[in-house]
């Protein structure tokens, strides 16, 4: 167990590489319940969320999930969140553990006056569950009766009735492999885990996530994006809509558009043995020209891979580099962004 | 609690020693792979390399982090394990046998002396693994 923003997290079960190689293949569950958990409610939540986040909700339709970008006023990332738009005007914003209540304090202080919102954190009353991998579907459909696998759109979230209380089901996660979030009545959640176990779904702790998150190029906020950077550098363009209307960090993100991003974030796999870590230097012909931000080996691809920010013209795929490895020169390539797209 | 073998030497740095027919075989003990989790690389010196005791003499990496490894014992390195450099995994399934890490030709054989007992080694990661 170890401490994470102030919850006793599991870094492992059965091993790393066990783990990981189970959700690749056939499906893994982690317990995310120290993720931050908002319900958004009321006739002005649309547009309080508008004013929060990069991506335009107004685009989304009910029953649909989105990730999105919260930024301050100079684009700096205060938090990456995924949004679900539930039915009848009602929001779920799930955001980083270590983030949840500077952002709830940053959502709340852009509420206007006479805006019609309410802000419920219920993440203390309810659990949440990732289930993922190749088989996740079936796995859960066996597991879980009257889970809607079978009819949930890509990308979409559902409500359902789950061992007798209203649940929340949404295709996401942050493994790169196919996969459900669940969110339950926390009393309701150690139940749907044995559930899950009993199916010999593989239970994953902190360190499969990372390794899961880091082959897919999903940046984790504390390490590849922060208040320094902003999410055009960080290649989150995706979640940034420019074009409409306002939101805190538009006109600093526009500006970054007009003179181009300074620094990129790329994928760099290792050509030889050794393993790249957050904050080792990255070299070019000797000169450091940029910084790891996550660095780990990748089961999937038998080599060290990361995620470092380097200068535009240094952040084309094939780009030879070199990594400051305690002293030692482990070379490196820049490859096609993520490291591992499920087929 | 441990049972580490009675056949060898300890460090507190969890490196293990052996004596066999004048050389030194060195790895690291069973509490030591089960700490650092799932072993990916391993940089040891090559044959012809001086070691000297309880100095750095390589690394390995985890998936989740890199650590240092000491001399238990100094001398010159003559032969690597070569399944250990190919396989790493291999340490996390048999450390204290087909997972030794390298064979040293020792300067003076009575630096084992100095070294923690079966025992006391046991101790010692009862202790840690308690606190952990």
């Amino acid at each position: 167990m170890v401490p994470f923003a102030g919850w006793e997290m599991p870094l492992q079960f059965s091993g790393i590489i066990d783990e990981h190689n189970a959700v690749r293949q056939l499906a893994g569950v982690f317990d995310v319940s120290h993720m931050g958990r908002l319900l958004l409610t009321g006739r002005d939540a649309p547009a309080l969320l508008r004013r929060a986040l990069t991506y335009n909700i107004c685009k989304m339709g009910e029953w649909q999930a989105h990730y999105a970008v919260m930024c301050q006023e100079d684009g700096g990332i205060i938090d990456d969140v995924f949004l679900y738009r539930l039915d009848g005007g009602r929001f779920l914003l799930v955001d980083n553990a270590s983030n949840a209540d500077v952002d709830r304090e940053h959502i709340a202080g852009l509420i206007e006056p006479g805006m019609d919102v309410v802000i419920e954190d219920v993440q203390l009353r309810t659990g949440m569950v990732a289930i993922q991998g190749r088989q996740a579907t079936p796995l859960l459909a066996e597991t879980v009766t009257g889970a809607p696998v079978e009819e949930m759109p890509r990308h979409g979230c559902m409500e359902f009735d789950l061992l007798g209380s209203k649940a929340f089901i949404a295709q996401s996660g942050y493994t790169g492999e196919e996969g459900y979030e669940i969110v339950m009545d926390a009393t309701r959640a150690h139940a749907l885990w044995e559930g899950l176990l009993a199916a010999r779904v593989k239970p994953c702790g902190l360190g499969a996530r990372d390794t899961l998150r880091l082959e897919a190029a999903l940046p984790l906020y504390g390490n590849d994006i922060d208040r320094t950077t902003n999410p055009l550098e960080a290649g989150l363009a995706w979640a940034v809509d420019l074009d409409e209307e306002s939101f805190v960090g538009r006109e600093a993100l526009l500006r970054v558009r007009e003179e181009s991003v300074r620094r990129r974030l790329v994928c760099l796999k290792a050509l030889d043995k050794g393993v790249m870590r957050p904050h080792c230097s990255v070299l070019r012909d000797g000169e450091a020209v940029g910084t790891v931000t996550s660095g780990s080996f990748s089961p999937t691809l038998g080599v060290s891979i990361g995620l470092a920010y380097v200068p535009p013209p240094l952040a084309v795929v094939g780009t030879p580099l070199a990594v400051d490895v305690r002293g030692r020169s482990l070379a490196v390539e820049v490859v096609k962004r993520p490291f591992y797209k499920r087929s | 609690m441990a049972d580490s073998p009675k056949d060898r030497r300890y460090t507190k740095e969890h490196e293990w020693v052996r004596l066999d027919r004048g050389e030194a075989i060195i790895g690291i003990t069973d509490f030591a792979q089960d700490q650092l989790g799932d072993l990916v690389y391993f940089d040891l010196p090559e044959p012809g390399a001086q070691v000297r005791q309880h100095a750095k003499l390589g690394e390995v990496e985890s998936v989740k982090a890199v650590s240092e490894i000491y001399a238990p014992i100094s001398g010159e390195v003559i032969e690597v394990n070569q399944q250990v450099t190919d396989s790493p995994e291999v340490v996390n399934k048999d450390p204290f046998g087909e997972g030794w890490l390298l064979k040293v030709k020792p300067a003076d054989a009575s630096e084992m002396d100095s070294l923690l007992s079966p025992e006391d080694y046991d101790a010692l990661v009862t202790i840690a693994g308690e606190q952990h």
